[in-house]
């Protein structure tokens, strides 16, 4: 990086921005002068934000959402089947579905899947909790929808494997996922046909 | 997620011929290269079937070639890195757009390698402005198929060089192949990556295998049918071409597996033997059997001879066999008559063949772009050609 000129703040921040999804240290270079240029409209409110998401949001110990609340919004929903639970890969997939308003159930948030090629094992899954959660009752059906890739089926897979002799109904999101479509980039329609034509397995 | 190729099992006769003298279905219209391999930047039209560049040496006429086999997925023609295709002393990154006509729709066509800065070096595609997800999307806007010298050796050398090959002639009617082959390729990878951490947990790697079993017979299946349909055209085409007549011979990589039987009892025979194989896989490093082991023999019909034991002159006239009856296949089964990119092809050719090899590509009603040193070489096409002069920067 070229040398500082607006001292070390600055580039720490840049250097901080620059880590976020879709900032590069050009956009990040951009964003910080903006932030800085913005005092009161942006970077006080933005900083306060920050302060308060850090201190209130955390990760659901049921389902792996996040929210302020543990458990979340979704757990604790009585107009929710609660005893439907659609299993995602990442958080992003359960806003992607709930933007979709494709179901109107639980969740479980793996995060992650399985890949040998990125060192992510089973231990580093929820598959454990998802387990537990089943095994404590009042789930009856899974809907299993991670990604079509390689990683994504084969964590289904390993899933179904471990369900085994469980006393729950399995399903999975039909293959009406665009081969390549990651569930958090499908068009909202295409998740909706997709939850409904789900196959029993 | 891997449906095995639905090819029609009967070869229809070709579509309707294209009337001498009108413009293929299917065809680039403009190109605009910037910042790429020798140009900073040129921007070409093309107005007919035939487009010859000619030039000297390094004058960059390859290059043009390769900008338009970005039109299809993969790195191009030369395989190089996207990297290597941007300027030395420019600004790092690369532009190709181009005009396409294909059926009547018009489609802009735009590849983007951004300067260096974090981001992996991977081109930023778009078609009539909207990002493309994956570069399988090149394949619902036309077919790109070429012919180069460093595909020469073919026959005689690596069997990867081969397999490359035959999944490309695949991928041209079978747009599902590259996923299909990419996945397998790395759920192969997983599966050695435990086995060589010496983590045998059963149920991890039967997932795997499941998915291996079902993306390897799949693309068996495509590859037979591509070979099966392939060979239909050589024959059909065998008396009138001037070209030698090229018969194939396919392994599937798979020891075990017959594939006359039904797709599902095969995956589940190859999924056995994988399983029976981890410890063999272990000791050995990597995956014995497979389809990442197919291998396509040529043998030189008429003397029922090894194309690779053919004289180099042979051995060009049958590939280049191989490469018109494909052609005519994907014309016929993709509903695209595809873009041919044949670098310095005419130079290797007496005078017979080369104005065969012309008409060939004029009755397929396919756009050609041609490379030669001398514009001589292409003195057939007079009046049917676009004749490009291209002269690099330093001789202008
Ligand atoms: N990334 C790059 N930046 C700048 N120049 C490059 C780059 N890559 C290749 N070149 C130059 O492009 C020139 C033209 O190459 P090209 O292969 O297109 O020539 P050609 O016209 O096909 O020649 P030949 O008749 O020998 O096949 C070469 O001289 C090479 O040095
Ligand atoms: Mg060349
Ligand atoms: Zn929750």
């Amino acid at each position: 990086m070229a040398k500082s000129v607006a001292g070390p703040e600055i580039e720490k921040l840049i250097q901080l921005l620059a880590k976020l999804p879709g900032l590069g240290p050009r956009s990040a270079r951009r964003a910080a002068l903006h932030l800085v240029k913005r005092r009161e409209q942006l970077l006080t409110p933005l900083t306060a934000a920050m302060a308060e998401a850090r201190d209130k949001i955390g990760i659901c110990s049921t389902c792996g959402n996040i929210d302020s609340r543990d458990p979340c919004t979704i757990c604790t929903d009585h107009a929710r089947d609660q005893a439907t639970v659609v299993v995602v890969e990442d958080v992003s997939d359960l806003w992607a579905l709930e933007r979709a308003k494709a179901l109107n159930a639980a969740y479980h948030v793996l995060g992650g899947v399985l890949s040998p090629l990125e060192g992510v094992g089973p231990e580093d899954l929820t598959i454990r909790q998802l387990i537990d959660r089943i095994e404590a009752g009042g789930v009856k059906e899974l809907v299993i929808a991670v990604n079509a890739t390689v990683e994504g089926q084969t964590t289904a897979h390993y899933i179904m494997d471990r369900l085994e002799g469980l006393d729950v109904k399995v399903t999975r999101l039909a293959h009406g996922v665009p081969v390549g479509g990651e569930l958090d980039y499908l068009d909202e329609g295409t998740l909706a046909a997709a939850m409904r034509s789900r196959t029993a397995l | 997620m891997s449906e095995p190729a639905k090819l029609p099992a009967t070869l229809e006769p070709p579509r309707d011929a294209h009337a001498p003298g009108s413009l293929p279905s299917s065809r680039v219209e403009t190109l605009r290269v910037g910042d790429f391999r020798n140009y900073s930047v040129l921007d070409l039209a093309f107005e007919s079937g035939f487009v010859v560049f000619h030039g000297n040496n390094g004058a960059g006429k390859t290059n043009l070639l390769e900008a338009l086999s970005l039109l299809s997925p993969g790195r191009g023609i030369r395989r190089a890195t996207y990297g290597e295709m941007a300027r030395q002393g420019g600004s790092g990154g690369f532009l190709v757009r181009a005009g396409i006509v294909s059926n009547e729709t018009a489609t802009l066509v735009e590849s983007r390698l951004p300067p260096p800065g974090g981001a992996p070096a991977s081109r930023h595609l778009r078609i009539d402005k909207t990002v493309a997800r994956t570069a399988d999307e090149l394949l619902e806007v036309c077919r790109v198929l070429w012919l180069t010298p460093a595909m020469d050796g073919l026959f005689t050398g690596p069997a990867g060089d081969r397999r490359r090959f035959l999944d490309r002639m695949v991928l041209a009617v079978d747009p599902a192949h590259g996923r299909r082959a990419s996945d397998y390729e790395r759920a192969m990878r997983s599966r050695n990556r435990l086995l060589s951490e010496d983590r045998m947990d059963d149920v991890w790697l039967s997932g795997l295998e499941a998915q291996m079993a079902e993306l390897g017979v799949a693309m068996a299946i495509a590859r037979r049918e591509l070979t099966r349909m392939l060979t239909a055209k050589i024959a059909e085409a065998a008396s009138a071409s001037p070209f030698p007549a090229a018969r194939l011979e396919l392994s599937s990589g798979y020891e075990l597996a017959d594939f006359s039987t039904a797709a599902v009892e095969t995956e589940e025979e190859v999924r056995l033997a994988l399983r029976r194989s981890r410890g063999i896989d272990r000791a050995a490093g990597r995956t014995r059997e497979g389809a990442h082991r197919a291998d396509l023999a040529v043998y030189f019909a008429a003397k029922n001879m090894p194309a690779a034991l053919a004289s180099t002159g042979e051995q060009k006239a049958l590939l280049i066999g191989l490469v018109l009856a494909h052609a005519q296949l994907v014309a016929q089964l993709s509903g695209f008559r595809p873009i041919l990119l044949l670098d310095e092809v005419a130079a290797h050719l007496d005078p017979g063949r080369r104005a065969a090899l012309f008409d060939l590509v004029a009755l397929l009603g396919v756009q050609a772009f041609m490379t030669g040193t001398d514009a001589a070489l292409f003195e057939a096409l007079a009046g049917r050609a676009d004749m490009i002069s291209v002269a690099s920067t330093s001789e202008r």
